[in-house]
């Protein structure tokens, strides 16, 4: 307990010699020291230029009409649903790590989790502004909701553009929820540290007068774990309904049985990935390397690993089933893929997807940070192809060769997407300069002094 | 340790401060054989032994369970209702209640539900939200979301009289002990 934290090896989830004193102060700090690093007003400045982006891409959509947009006739979803399923995706390892991994009791979880969740918000609130201005007239959205109306109608209930709405819109509570239940205790520890009077009372309205009763801890944990039961099917089900506004249709490409289980791995596959894009900068910046050690980068270099596979699996499948189903539709799909006007996509994506992860076999490339991050990054660009590939080829060549189209974006979706980073990038710094990017309480128990202290506390995960 | 004895009859119970986990089960054991039954205890970290120990009920998990089902009943019916009897519809030759098509939504809302209500059951079953508490006027309390222990007795303890909880309190080797005042 007397010499400080010394560095972590490589199999522990936190630095020896950390206590409940060094890991609430270490983390508090962070968010309570008055200087912002200069590094984040630059990320910050950046990140807000990039939502003016957005903003200017939104009125241009919104004065001119869809057709600010590279869609047409044969390709109607275009950037809109390509980018939508690229962030629901991305979000879904924050719902993984936060409840999958915590019914598992992966402890190492704990100190990535509280983030993870935040990228999953901050990634539904991109994916929403895609569908909900690709719908055309956004100021009538709530059309897609069922409510009582004087033209007597509901919504179609057989339509999986329908589950879509319930199940996105649930997603986003529920993530909302999880990640606010799992901050109540840690904004008490920030009332209770704030020095100033404005900071003391905001962070005091968060916590809802949190004291850390006994009482109130038994029914938070319950809380908390059956939050993260629920979670678990749902994060399953947002992506196999997102699939489903594929397969369920008939276009060459789309309808196949793979398409659920194989959405959601590579929602996992690209979730992780983006997890590794912006923990390696944030534990060096933040010098988080005691509490993000490589134990962590190596664990979820394996689940990218594992999941990379099963998404490969997936294009072997989708090709397999192209050609035994001898069905002239799929065959000419397939050759179309591979050698038509988007064959660039489909061989990037391969690269980028099949290829790129099977370094991750290597402990040496799986130990070495610059080259997880790379590697993330290339992840990243894939599975965009990968959603690229499955919307535009399919849908610029279905059946009749008369109704055949290409499909470019203009400036105006690339705005858009460009954009949404900036949206996602901004409200990522708020929340890293303004509440605790590691879950404080949850690193509490992870304290090797603190098991000794509480005598035999029961894992808590 | 000195406490204002002059407010005893005012005070809204007996508070002590401990350096570690074990030392609060220590103190929870001696303050049950000592007869109080409604102590409160205050952690840092959630602790299943302390909960075991103050003897506490849970039944959160039965609202979410009712939650869940009425999510669920809740989700179907409006599908049946708008599909079969408010503006029954032919879609590609279908049966009007075809349920396979409403799971989706079903299961989604059985799921909204059952979140909400574990998160509002929470809160309004813990009393939350309650922005001041007495406790939080005893010094040093603010320990408690960092790495102190503390345990109260509260005024509304059949056994309570506070000379005899701080007495009691005192006998467990705790870093402080001191009276709540009222609010």
């Amino acid at each position: 307990m007397s010499q400080g934290p010394t560095t972590p090896r490589e199999s522990e989830v936190i630095a020896p010699g950390h206590t409940l004193s060094t890991v609430t102060d270490k983390i508090t700090k962070i968010v309570l020291s008055r200087a912002t690093p200069r590094g984040w007003y630059l990320g910050f400045a950046l990140a807000f230029l990039l939502v003016m982006v957005l903003l200017a891409s939104i009125t241009v959509l919104l004065v001119e009409g869809i057709g600010a947009w590279g869609v047409n006739v044969p390709v109607g979803w275009g950037f809109a649903i390509i980018n939508f399923v690229w962030w629901i995706g991305i979000g879904h390892a924050g719902t993984l790590i936060s409840a999958i991994l915590l019914l598992f009791r992966q402890e190492w979880r704990t100190s990535i989790n509280r983030f993870a969740e935040a990228m999953t918000l901050f990634a539904v609130a991109c994916a929403g502004i895609f569908p909900l201005l690709h719908v055309g007239r956004p100021w009538l959205a709530y059309w897609l909701l069922p409510y009582p109306n004087t033209m007597s109608l509901f919504p179609q209930f057989r339509s999986p553009l329908l589950w879509d709405v319930f199940a996105v819109s649930t997603y986003a509570t529920v993530s909302a929820l999880f990640w606010y239940v799992g901050l109540i205790p840690d904004l008490a520890t920030l009332r209770d540290r704030a020095k100033s009077k404005p900071w003391k009372i905001l962070y005091g309205i968060g916590a809802m007068g949190w004291r850390g009763a006994a009482r109130h801890w038994d029914r938070y944990e319950t809380a908390y774990l059956l939050l993260a039961g629920l979670a678990t099917p749902l994060v399953i089900s947002v992506h196999t309904v997102v699939s489903f506004d594929f397969a369920v249709s008939v276009i060459p490409g789309w309808h196949a049985t793979i398409f659920p289980p194989y959405f959601v791995a590579g929602a996992i596959y690209s979730g992780f990935a983006m997890v590794l894009t912006l923990a390696i900068p944030l534990r060096k910046i933040y010098g988080l390397q005691d509490f993000i050690t490589l134990r962590h980068l190596q664990n979820m270099a394996k689940i990218v690993l594992a999941t990379g596979m099963i998404v490969v699996y997936g294009y072997t499948m989708e090709a397999f089933f192209a050609w035994y189903s001898a069905n002239p539709y799929e065959e000419a799909m397939l050759a179309n893929r591979m050698t038509g006007p988007y064959a660039w996509a489909y061989w990037l994506l391969l690269a980028c997807n099949a290829l790129t992860p099977q370094f991750l076999w290597f402990k040496k490339v799986r130990t070495n940070v610059v080259a997880l991050f790379v590697i993330a990054l290339i992840v990243n660009v894939g599975m965009w192809l990968e959603r690229f590939v499955i919307v535009v080829t399919s849908l610029s060549r279905d059946y009749l060769p008369s109704s055949w189209d290409t499909y470019s974006p203009t400036r105006w979706d690339w705005g858009l997407y460009v954009g949404t980073f900036g949206l996602f990038l901004a409200l990522l710094f708020l929340f890293i300069r303004f509440l605790p990017m590691i879950s404080i309480f949850e690193m509490r128990t992870l304290v090797p002094t603190g098991a000794a202290e509480t005598a035999e506390t029961e894992e808590h995960a | 340790m000195s406490a204002p004895h002059q407010h005893a009859h005012r005070c809204f119970g007996v508070l002590a401060e401990y350096g570690s986990g074990s030392a609060l089960l220590a103190a929870i054991e001696h303050g049950k054989r000592e007869g109080f039954t409604k102590m409160e205890a205050y952690t840092p970290l959630p602790m299943h032994e302390v909960g075991h120990a103050l003897g506490h009920e849970n039944d959160l998990p039965k609202y979410v369970l009712g939650g869940g089902i009425v999510g669920g009943v809740v989700g179907f019916g409006l599908q049946y209702y708008a599909a079969v009897l408010h503006y029954p519809t032919n879609v590609g030759g279908r049966p009007l209640n075809s349920w396979p098509s409403f799971i989706p939504v079903t299961f989604e809302m059985t799921i909204l539900f059952a979140a909400l209500t574990a998160v509002l059951a929470m809160l309004a079953l813990n009393g939350l939200p309650r922005p001041h508490h007495p406790v939080f006027s005893v010094p040093g309390f603010e320990l408690a979301s960092r790495d102190r222990f503390f345990l109260l007795v509260p005024s509304y303890d059949p056994r309570f009289e506070a000379d005899r909880a701080l007495a009691v309190l005192g006998a467990t080797e705790p870093l402080a002990v001191n009276e709540v005042p009222h609010p």
